[in-house]
């Protein structure tokens, strides 16, 4: 069976999404993810969908499990590349991914992850400290 | 409309356009800074000659028929090149009514005699030329009518230009209401720029929309979350405090968005969101204005 590839970047998950998604493929996407959350400890996941030309409402709620349940694993979600049409599409959907991460291309995407996770460690560094 | 007057219009065709030009130059409505007389007289001239061939044939009373073909395609011709030229429906209408008076004064004198067969005549007439006058109007109109609908497709493509204000900024100014199929080309537009320039931030500037109401507030968030689903972040700026008395009123709910007063504001904010920093060059005036090469 066709699965999306999860490539593990250091601390950050990267899925390029690079054909259409059909129901299936994304449930399997979206098990697949968090299991390799769960496993790799990743701190935040990259979801690239600038290949994606059609959503529908199943999608845009994949999208939103996908980036809730990362949360609740402590992993930040961010979506990136969304297609003009794609977006419309989406807001006209009433789904307007509230809880997810936005950016333009993968680059910004890391550049934000890299921003989010700094952030944490700073806010965090007092408990390591105390572990320590 | 019999053969006796057919003939004696067609006899005194010169006469009548002779005297129709000259109803026509005397009316108050001619507009010669629009047409030159020469034209009108080509165009005159013209048409004469086909209503008279038109007399001539069998169905003379019916505008319908095959004989007033050529008629009616040069009303259509001189109504829609009017329109466009912006002659008011008075002095497209004159036009053809002008001819009326003429032909009834050529009709008066042939049948001075025969008071029935004038009277007659006169009615047949008056009904064609009733009937050719409602043609004019009716290609007139749809004239005008076209004008106003590529005024329209103009004026949403001009008011909805996407600035690129800074390296990742992109500024929207809209003017005029927004309704669905406006923020629907807006949307486009401003998404479309955002892919292209890469850009991370977008400001809707809305000091040239005249009013809001419930219906254009939620064409602006849609058009916040879909810029910001693609991950730009969006700015509206230009709100007056008319605007901000109705979005509270109307209780639109908008504390997720970022607003400004002025776009200058909004400029501002997003040099800030991408730390940015502008300061003013140190130095003396006479420098700075060798900088701007004057």
């Amino acid at each position: 069976m066709e699965r999306i590839p999860i490539l593990k970047m250091g601390p950050f998950l990267l899925v390029t999404i690079q054909v259409d998604l059909y129901d299936r493929l994304a449930l399997t996407l979206e098990n697949d993810l968090i299991n390799m959350v769960s496993k790799t400890e990743a701190k935040g996941v990259l979801i690239d969908i600038s290949a994606v030309s059609i959503v529908d409402s199943f999608m845009g709620r994949i999208l939103g499990n996908i980036a809730s349940m990362s949360k609740i694993m402590d992993a930040t979600t961010v979506v990136v590349g969304m297609q003009p049409a794609v977006a419309i599409t989406l807001v006209e959907l009433g789904l307007t991914l509230s809880g997810v991460h936005t950016a333009l291309d993968v680059e910004q995407g890391m550049e934000l992850l890299r921003d989010k996770i700094g952030q944490l460690d700073k806010d965090e560094e007092g408990l390591y400290d105390s572990f320590i | 409309m019999n053969k006796e007057s057919a003939a004696a219009l067609k006899s005194k065709k010169k006469q009548i356009l002779e005297n129709w030009l000259s109803n026509q130059l005397q009316d108050a409505a001619l507009r010669d800074d629009l047409m030159s007389v020469a034209e009108l007289q080509q165009q005159s001239e013209e048409f004469l000659t086909a209503l008279i061939k038109a007399f001539g044939t069998s169905s003379a009373e019916d505008t319908d028929s095959e004989g007033y073909e050529p008629i009616r395609d040069i009303l259509n011709e001189i109504s829609i090149s009017r329109a466009r030229q912006g002659f008011s429906p008075r002095e497209t209408s004159s036009y053809i009514l002008s001819l009326k008076e003429v032909l009834s004064n050529v009709l008066e004198d042939r049948f001075k005699e025969d008071p029935a067969t004038l009277y007659r005549e006169i009615i047949s007439m008056n009904k064609i030329m009733d009937s050719l006058s409602m043609v004019t109007m009716e290609t007139y109109i749809k004239g005008r009518e076209e004008v106003i609908l590529r005024q329209t497709n103009e004026m949403s493509e001009i008011s909805t230009p996407v600035i690129r204000v800074w390296e990742g900024i992109l500024a929207l100014p809209i003017i005029g209401t927004l309704d669905s199929a406006r923020t629907q080309v807006v949307m486009e537009a401003l998404l479309e720029e955002i892919v292209a320039t890469g850009s991370r931030i977008a400001i809707l500037d809305i000091s040239g929309v005249p009013t809001v109401d419930s219906l254009v507030a939620q064409h602006l968030i849609k058009t916040v979350s879909a810029a910001r689903l693609m991950g730009a972040e969006c700015i509206i700026s230009g709100i007056r405090a008319e605007i901000a008395q109705t979005i509270v009123h109307l209780g639109i709910d908008l504390t997720n968005i970022y607003t400004k007063a002025t776009l200058a504001s909004a400029l501002k904010m997003s040099f800030s969101m991408l730390n940015i920093q502008v300061t003013r060059a140190t130095g003396t005036s006479q420098n700075n204005k060798q900088n701007f090469g004057f």
